[in-house]
């Protein structure tokens, strides 16, 4: 079956920075899917290429097996984005903006299906307001509207999220998760992982360019090997033996990183022997924000590691 | 074709939802510059025998008002869309190159034929303005008007700044409209720069208009809508080659 978004070796420069170094990604019909990554990893480069708002340096992307550059009318027709900057036409209201939209894509009689995007992102009582005078969160609401006028069973969102209060998260949420169950295959961007762990079905992890980590987020989290284990103690030390499984304290509580399970029974045995009471313990899940630092930090690591050798070396 | 006929309808809109600004305003500026030259110049000057200053002067200023607004039709848009950021809607839908700039244009086209009209119309209330053949006056009116809008497509995609863009209109635009011979005939400049008048293009523009008011003109029409044309077909290559490669607009 062709895939909603087949992306191949895709580079793209700008100038000498290298926004992106050969991605390769396949995103299959139906999927719920999220592109994560810090600050200036390439997502909404990466988004940019596939909606051809942007030319990769190399490589080719397909949108529903239409190439986004040879073919690009029906690549267009078949995919829907929400920018990450907040964008308008100050010089319309909110329906004329949903109609023009619709029009572009050579819709003319969309009526019934922009009410029913105005009702779900509720913005009825602003159809008639102009853009200008919206709130940040409705305008990105618009957005939300404009990316779905012509109904494209591809969506990708780019942090549709941000500055958006709880409520609307909530509302879009659910309109995009019945969008999804409906067969429209989603893409969604965001800085909080607790959303994509909710939502979606698979991610990929970008860093500087390059795909990280690729996977259904049950399979990345069960990657993560050992637990964590929240220890509060009295008296309100951790004895000295177990410093160096200590990952983090706080306001009393110390978090152990443990290989395995069975490293909890030497836990135990050092708090006896350290006369510590225990006052609370939890065994912490791991989650995707785990693994998310995990893999961010260890490919930092494995690359420092190789600049220090490559510094060793003149001496 | 929806999708074409759509941006262009959105085009027309976006100027005429603020009509006093583009279609008003200019119509008002135009007159004024008719009242006070034809006050100052009526006596002294004779362009063609046996016409009046004023009336020699009005398809002069009609067109220079025509080019202006063409070309601040489309230069303004693109920028607004470009550095406001909402040209990604455009750049987002199935609309091809070609129809970008068919859609920029004739918008600007119905602009500038909206100001030259609606100027004409005023100055019939005063002045006996004669028109001896319609044809010419829209050929060129037209052809004058799609040209300026094209260039102007080609400086609101350059500009990525509001002065970058002025300095475009103040630096080229407007000195080739003054002098293009709105307020003279070059017969009566010095040979010199008669010469450098006919390297201008706008001033065939406006000779061959005028020559559909008074079937007399500098050069024949047929010669000046020839460059005009040419002209036209020369910016509109350009055009088309830089929204082809997303020139400043797909990074
Ligand atoms: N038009 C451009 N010109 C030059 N550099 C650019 C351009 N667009 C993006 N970049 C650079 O490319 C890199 C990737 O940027 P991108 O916007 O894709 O990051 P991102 O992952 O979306 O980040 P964020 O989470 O902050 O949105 C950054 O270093 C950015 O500075
Ligand atoms: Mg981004």
């Amino acid at each position: 079956m062709t895939p909603a978004i087949e992306v191949k070796q895709v580079y793209k420069c700008f100038g000498r920075l290298q926004a992106l170094g050969g991605v390769d990604l396949e995103i299959r019909v139906g999927e719920f899917f999220a592109l994560l990554g810090p600050n200036g990893a390439g997502k909404t480069t990466l988004i940019n290429i596939i909606a051809g708002l942007t030319r990769a340096s190399r490589g080719s992307v397909r949108v529903m097996g239409h190439d986004v550059v040879m073919d690009y009318r029906d690549a267009r027709r078949v995919l829907g984005v929400v920018p990450q900057e907040l964008v308008y036409d100050p010089f319309f209201t909110v329906r004329e903006t949903l109609e023009i939209q619709s029009g572009y894509y050579g819709l003319k009689n969309n009526g019934a299906w922009i009410d029913e995007i105005i009702h779900h992102l509720d913005l009825a009582d602003k159809a008639h307001v102009n853009m200008r005078a919206l709130s940040g969160g409705m305008k990105r609401r618009v957005l939300v509207a404009q990316a779905l006028v012509h109904k494209p069973p591809v969506i990708v969102l780019d942090e549709p999220t941000a500055g958006v209060d709880v409520e609307l998260r909530q509302g879009l949420w659910r309109f995009v998760k019945q969008l999804n169950r409906e067969g429209h295959t989603i893409v969604l961007t965001t800085h909080y992982l607790e959303e994509a762990e909710a939502l979606c079905s698979r991610v990929a992890m970008l860093k500087k360019g390059n795909i990280v980590a690729l996977d259904s987020i049950r399979n990345l989290v069960n990657s993560v090997t050992g637990c964590r284990v929240r220890l509060r103690l009295s008296p309100d030390v951790l004895p000295s033996t177990l410093q160096p499984l200590l990952s983090s304290a706080e306001e009393g509580y110390y978090i152990l990183a443990l290989e395995g399970y069975f490293l909890l029974e030497h836990v135990m045995e050092a708090l006896r022997a350290a006369g510590s009471q225990v006052l609370e313990m939890q065994i912490l899940q791991p989650d995707l924000e785990e693994v998310f630092i995990k893999t961010m930090a260890g490919t930092e690591i494995a690359k420092s590691a190789r600049i220090a050798e490559t510094t060793a070396l003149p001496t | 074709m929806t999708g074409f006929l759509t941006l262009l309808y959105k085009e027309l809109l976006r100027f005429w939802k603020v009509g006093f600004q583009t279609v008003f305003a200019p119509m008002v500026s135009t007159l004024l510059y008719l009242m006070i030259f034809s006050h100052v110049l009526e006596d002294h000057v004779e362009a063609y025998p046996g016409v009046a200053y004023t009336v020699f002067l009005i398809p002069g200023l009609i067109m220079m008002a025509m080019l202006q607004n063409a070309f601040a039709n489309s230069s303004s848009s693109l920028i607004q869309s470009k550095i406001t950021g909402n040209l990604v809607f455009v750049l987002l839908a199935p609309l091809s190159y070609q129809e970008i700039f068919l859609a920029y244009v004739l918008a600007s086209v119905v602009r500038g034929l909206a100001v030259g009209l609606g100027v004409y119309l005023v100055t019939l209330w005063f002045f006996d303005v004669p028109v001896t053949s319609f044809l010419w006056v829209f050929m060129f009116a037209l052809m004058g008007s799609a040209l300026l809008a094209a260039l102007g497509i080609i400086a609101g995609i350059w500009a990525e700044k509001f002065d970058q863009l002025a300095a475009f209109q103040n630096f080229i635009i407007l000195p080739l409209t003054f002098l293009s011979g709105v307020f003279y005939s070059i017969h009566s400049l010095p040979p010199f720069w008669q010469g450098l008048s006919h390297l201008n293009p706008f001033f065939y523009v406006i000779d061959g208009f005028r020559y559909g008011f008074f079937s007399a003109s500098d050069i024949s029409p047929y010669l000046s809508l020839g460059i005009v044309a040419s002209c036209f077909l020369a910016v509109s290559w350009l055009t088309l080659q830089m929204l082809k490669m997303g020139y400043k607009i797909r990074h």
